[in-house]
């Protein structure tokens, strides 16, 4: 059933949604991997997200009616709709689409209404993610940014813009209005600090120390020539050397706003001392209960907000005596058919988007079925862009990496040129075709599989698999680098490893990929493949991998 | 003649951290050209650091030390004033001093 | 500074395992694990070409400090020696071919090998969230 909300009109679950009782006298509003997504959009949480070892059924890697479970969430509610995949067209329908910065914005003016000195924290991929900020190299964010009010932010995505870039907004939009802080970006010669490491705040006469953590495998994920002269890294030494730092300044509260991902942000808690709290992003997981891990220095609460707009974490601190006593987490669903847009903001969207709406808006053919990206393995909108390849460029296998951003769309909806855009919106999406041996395909699903499935977070770099088109395979996430793919087939025939095969992918981190010669675009080459369908594009069946040794498992969709 | 290195010393209490940065290939003698030939080995052997002129570290190293070499120590019984000099040599005999004074 | 009293073991760095680099530079037994070494290194590079890497150590009469990469062609990528005028800490940045063991091995003065290693791992890269 739809369980308690049922038959409640929108109003009145909008203010019990949103009723959120004050608690304490230090809150923190944290929103994450918002990717540049200014309008309410559809986003599909989920049905695969695995864990291995000892993360395994563990938060974050829960999904569905155990996800629900463990947050004691009825199915069928507006909460539901917004953590799980389940039901994901009828509640999309009945609930409507999430995130957009105007309701957004609505949400923070009420709680920092119910919140005196409440600083609104970003946890960073907010200027990538979408036409409008790869076209104004992520000024429509940056601009939306501050006039929500965000106070300090940290970054990962945002370093694909350059480094040059990245300093301009920080040195001049943001100067006097945003902190951009990071602990563990240093230059690449001396070892120099980029950013402040962080911010002490004054809230309601509690000193409290914002850290900031970028994505600390930025130079790896993405192309390193954006960040040339600077290296990354967790710099767990560095960070216990910062905690301890503002801790002798005064600080009674420490937070880190953290861009590591769930994983890595759940073992650094258990080996760092004296933070509190650590707000985090990355991988995208809308966790609506906050783990609480022990450790050397007592105990450190780690949360993270989901992606696209579409959640708000709320944490209230309870300052007493020099620390924090207690504290209440909520994370709360962006839902826009029940916040109001806000005018202001509106009108900033607006304006922002006016000098593109007409290209934006162009349809390029209707979806016959639901089209999503996320999913450990695949997706139906990956799939569009892997068949698209393939069929394009006359490819018999395509690569289509595991990237965490990109929206939803419902079954008859139109495929805009916006929600292309919103699937392959990088500064290096060049789309490319390569030989490859058979040989040289398992090496690159070992070394995606490693990132995703090791049994150490600190060796995660927190993407999805890449997505595979053409060939099928057998994957085991539990056996060892260089043996988790198996019966890799093309056409059911063996891949065979000295044979080279023709293979389409996109968004090449290698230098060399970015100055090929005709390398196009991605969208083009979809664009192309969408224009020939003739207006419209049948359900998508997405290939994934044989999986053994994991199921049955709170992590994939039974 | 090689660049000059970029050498940071500070001092810290009675310690003083040494970071000095070398211009150097150091070609690992395992690439190829584009014609195929092997690419000779081409990199520092041999480092050493002196305080106010007297020995105080001696290093070895082989192709495996990246381009554009890195190395940090620290002085024991160092103050600002002080002077540190570091001295490399290469495989081809070619060699380079460079010195800094502790702030 | 003079190099005068320096030369270049050209043994220990043609070595192909840390044992016998090890061995080149005195070490009698064969290296042991040991929790007064120290091993700084990242647990993912972020560039093959720049990895950067540390070796310290807390025990005493060390003469020698030495860091290794297991499967580099040769494996020995740097010698320092201890000196009462340095700590024994030192820091470099190396290649990496492949994913490999690195190793910091302190050579004491009576030709004990004590070791500390960690999997640093080189990627491919791409992807994420
Ligand atoms: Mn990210
Ligand atoms: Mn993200």
């Amino acid at each position: 059933g739809l369980g308690r909300w049922a038959d409640a009109d929108a109003a009145t679950a909008g203010e019990s949604l949103y009723d959120v009782p004050r608690f304490g006298n230090v809150s923190l509003l944290h929103m994450t991997d918002c990717h540049a997504q200014l309008l309410p959009v559809y986003f599909r949480e989920p049905s695969v997200n695995l864990g291995i070892g000892s993360m395994s059924g563990q938060p974050p890697h829960l999904v569905g009616e155990a996800l629900l479970k463990a947050a004691n969430v009825p199915r069928g509610s507006a909460p539901a709709y917004a953590l799980t995949y389940l039901d994901f067209e009828a509640a999309a329908r009945r609930f409507g689409k999430v995130g957009g910065f105007a309701h957004l914005a609505t949400l923070v003016q009420r709680l920092k209404a119910t919140r005196p000195g409440a600083l609104l924290l970003d946890g960073g991929d907010t200027w990538q993610g979408s036409a409008t900020a790869l076209w104004t190299k992520g000024q429509d964010m940056v601009d939306a940014a501050k006039l929500l009010g965000v106070d300090v932010m940290t970054g990962h995505w945002e370093f694909t813009l350059g480094m040059d870039r990245v300093k301009e907004v920080v040195d001049k939009d943001f100067a006097g209005k945003v902190d951009f802080i990071a602990q563990n970006v240093k230059t690449a010669d001396f070892g120099d600090p980029v950013f402040p490491p962080y911010v002490i705040r004054q809230i309601n006469g509690v000193p409290t120390a914002i850290i900031g953590q970028a994505f600390p495998y930025t130079p790896i994920a993405n192309p390193r020539y954006f960040v040339a002269d600077w290296t990354f890294g967790i710099q767990e030494d560095n960070l216990q050397k910062m905690v301890d730092e503002v801790r002798g300044k005064g600080a009674q509260a420490v937070v880190l706003l953290s861009h590591n991902g769930m994983d890595v942000d759940l073992k650094l808690a258990s080996r760092v001392r004296g933070i509190d709290a650590i707000l985090g992003g990355h991988t995208h997981d809308g966790m609506p209960v906050a783990s609480i891990v022990r450790n050397a220095g007592g105990q450190t609460v780690v949360t993270n907000a989901g992606s696209n707009g579409k959640f708000l974490g709320v944490l209230d601190l309870d300052v007493r005596g020099g620390k924090v006593q207690d504290f209440r987490y909520k994370l709360l669903p962006v839902l826009s058919d029940l916040l109001p847009a806000d005018a202001p903001m509106q009108a900033l969207i607006d304006r922002v988007r006016a000098p593109y709406a007409a290209k934006l808006a162009e349809q390029l053919a209707v979806t016959e079925g639901t089209l999503y990206r996320r999913g450990n393995f695949n997706g139906t909108g990956d799939q569009l862009i892997l068949d698209a390849l393939m069929d394009v460029q006359g490819a018999e296998i395509a690569f289509s990496p595991g990237f965490r951003w990109g929206t939803s769309l419902l079954a008859g909806q139109p495929i805009t040129r916006e929600w292309l855009m919103d699937m392959t919106a990088t500064t290096y999406s060049f789309a490319t075709v390569t030989q490859m041996t058979g040989e040289n395909l398992k090496t690159v699903l070992e070394d995606v599989c490693d990132n995703l499935f090791n049994a150490d977070p600190y060796y995660q770099q927190g993407g999805d698999m890449v997505r595979v088109g053409g060939m099928q395979y057998t994957c085991d996430p539990r056996a060892a680098m260089g043996s988790r793919i198996r019966d890799m087939r093309l056409g059911g025939k063996p891949i065979e490893a000295s044979r080279v095969y023709k293979v389409a992918g996109w968004a090449p981190v290698a230098e060399e990929a970015r100055t090929a010669q005709g390398a196009k675009p991605v969208w083009d080459v979809v664009e192309t493949w969408l224009q020939a369908r003739g207006g419209k594009v049948t359900a998508r069946q997405p290939n994934v991998p044989k999986l053994v040794g994991v199921l049955p498992n709170p992590g994939v969709a039974a | 003649m090689a660049d000059p290195m970029r050498i940071r010393a500070q001092a810290q209490g009675d310690k003083a951290l040494v970071r000095v940065l070398m211009s150097h290939e150091m070609e690992t003698g395992q690439r190829k050209d584009a014609a195929g030939k092997v690419i000779p080995a081409w990199h520092i052997t041999e480092v050493a650091a002196a305080l106010n002129g007297k020995p105080v570290l001696a290093a070895e190293w082989g192709p495996a030390v990246a381009k554009n070499p890195f190395l940090q120590f620290t002085l024991k019984g160092a103050k600002a004033g002080d002077k540190v000099a570091i001295t490399w040599k290469d495989n081809h005999g070619d060699t380079r001093t460079d010195e800094a004074t502790i702030s | 500074p003079t190099l005068a009293r320096a030369s270049w073991t050209k043994s220990a760095f043609d070595a192909r395992s840390i044992a016998d680099a090890v061995k080149a530079y005195g070490a009698g037994a064969a290296p042991a694990e040991s929790k007064d070494v120290t091993l700084t290194a990242p647990d993912i590079a972020e560039n093959g070409a720049v990895v950067p890497m540390g070796v310290a150590t807390t025990l005493p009469n060390v003469k020698h400090l030495l860091l290794l990469v297991e499967k580099n062609p040769s494996a020995l990528v740097a010698k320092f020696d201890v000196s009462d005028a340095v700590e024994a800490n030192f820091l470099t940045r190396a290649k990496m071919g492949q994913s490999s063991d690195v190793y910091a091995v302190a050579i004491t003065a009576d030709g004990k090998a004590l070791f500390a290693k960690k999997e640093v791992k080189v990627t491919l890269g791409g992807c994420g969230g």
